[in-house]
């Protein structure tokens, strides 16, 4: 008896179910605002909300994508930060691997830091 | 149409409730007024005041103040209307969808106020848009404002979906949009329009 539905079925009236929910306050409200409330547009009502200010010059201007090798360098350096508190707290307790393994992983960042400056990532054009 | 009360008395001793399209959509339209957060001079404080706990606006269900003119239906004007600003009040007023009411809070929003002499201060914002409630007051209080926006949800109870009395929105000849008034050489241009605003008839003794 257990075994007598399909589990697809399930999901066919749980999908029906589900646009149902989803797509019937819209139709509904969409009837509604058609027969009770007539669209009024203007040229004032259709433009671009600015404070109540007219809005000048177009929205779609191009931003500078400089910004993100800045955003990039300063993340590396910000979590590094977060890896060097804990080290000078336990610095005496370290053994000589650990002390070794954070140098290195210092060295990969400064050299990182190396590489971007003489790329010229840090001289704003 | 109206149901006749007898027979709506009659129904509901009976067990039955009877109403209309028309009082479901207006008491549904009347608890769900969300003004604009726009505040002008010292009045808005008020009105900050109100919205807040000891007040508490959202009783009548209007605590939701929405920072943009697409989503709010109620305008309340508090402060200090400058000639610099009335144009962006009237396209702020633009911009709100129907069905939209205004509440003009305080001395200035209704009339100018102390400022009424200056040479900036519009005289009463009801010149350029049609204003629904006028409080009067310097500041008035929180209750005045509570009071303005029962008076506003008795004015949204009363309005029809057909006939003479009904909603601005329900008519298609009512205009969507009022003319914003620029800056002339002395004054706005126009200094008010005259569809919405009726000077005062100022009557002398001979």
């Amino acid at each position: 008896m257990a075994s007598d539905y399909s589990p697809n079925l399930f999901l066919a009236v749980f999908l029906f179910v589900a646009l149902g929910f989803a797509l019937t306050p819209v139709i509904l409200s969409n009837l509604w605002s058609r027969f009770f409330s007539p669209a009024k547009p203007g040229p004032d009502k259709s433009a671009v909300y600015e404070c109540g200010l007219e809005s000048k010059g177009d929205a779609w201007i191009q931003f500078r994508s400089d910004y993100y090798l800045y955003g990039i360098i300063f993340l590396i350096f910000d979590v590094e930060i977060i890896f060097l508190f804990p080290f000078a707290v336990a610095f005496l307790d370290l053994s000589f691997g650990a002390f070794l393994a954070m140098m290195v992983f210092l060295l990969l960042l400064v050299e990182g830091l190396v590489w971007a400056w003489r790329k010229g990532v840090l001289t704003w054009r | 149409m109206p149901i006749d009360e007898g027979l709506r008395s009659e129904l509901s001793k009976s067990g039955i409730f009877t109403t209309t399209l028309e009082s479901i959509y207006n008491w549904g339209r009347k608890n769900s007024v969300w003004p604009l957060q726009f505040g002008l001079a010292c009045c808005a404080i008020e009105m900050i005041a109100t919205s807040m706990a000891r007040y508490d606006l959202a009783r009548f269900g209007a605590e939701v103040f929405r920072p943009s003119p697409r989503q709010a239906d109620l305008m309340i004007v508090a402060g200090t209307v400058t000639k610099k600003m009335a144009p962006q009040v009237v396209r702020l007023y633009n911009q709100m969808p129907e069905p939209k009411y205004v509440i003009a809070m305080g001395a200035c929003a209704i009339s100018g106020g102390p400022f009424k002499q200056g040479y900036n201060v519009l005289k009463g914002i009801d010149r350029y848009i049609p204003v629904d409630v006028h409080i009067p007051g310097c500041p008035p209080r929180p209750e005045a404002l509570l009071h303005a926006f029962i008076t506003l949800q008795q004015k949204i109870d009363a309005q029809t979906m057909r006939g003479p009395n009904r909603a601005r929105h329900f008519d298609p000849d009512e205009p969507s949009e009022f003319p914003v008034p620029e800056f002339g050489e002395k004054d706005l241009v126009p200094s008010k329009n005259l569809s919405v605003w009726k000077p005062p008839v100022i009557l002398r003794e001979a």
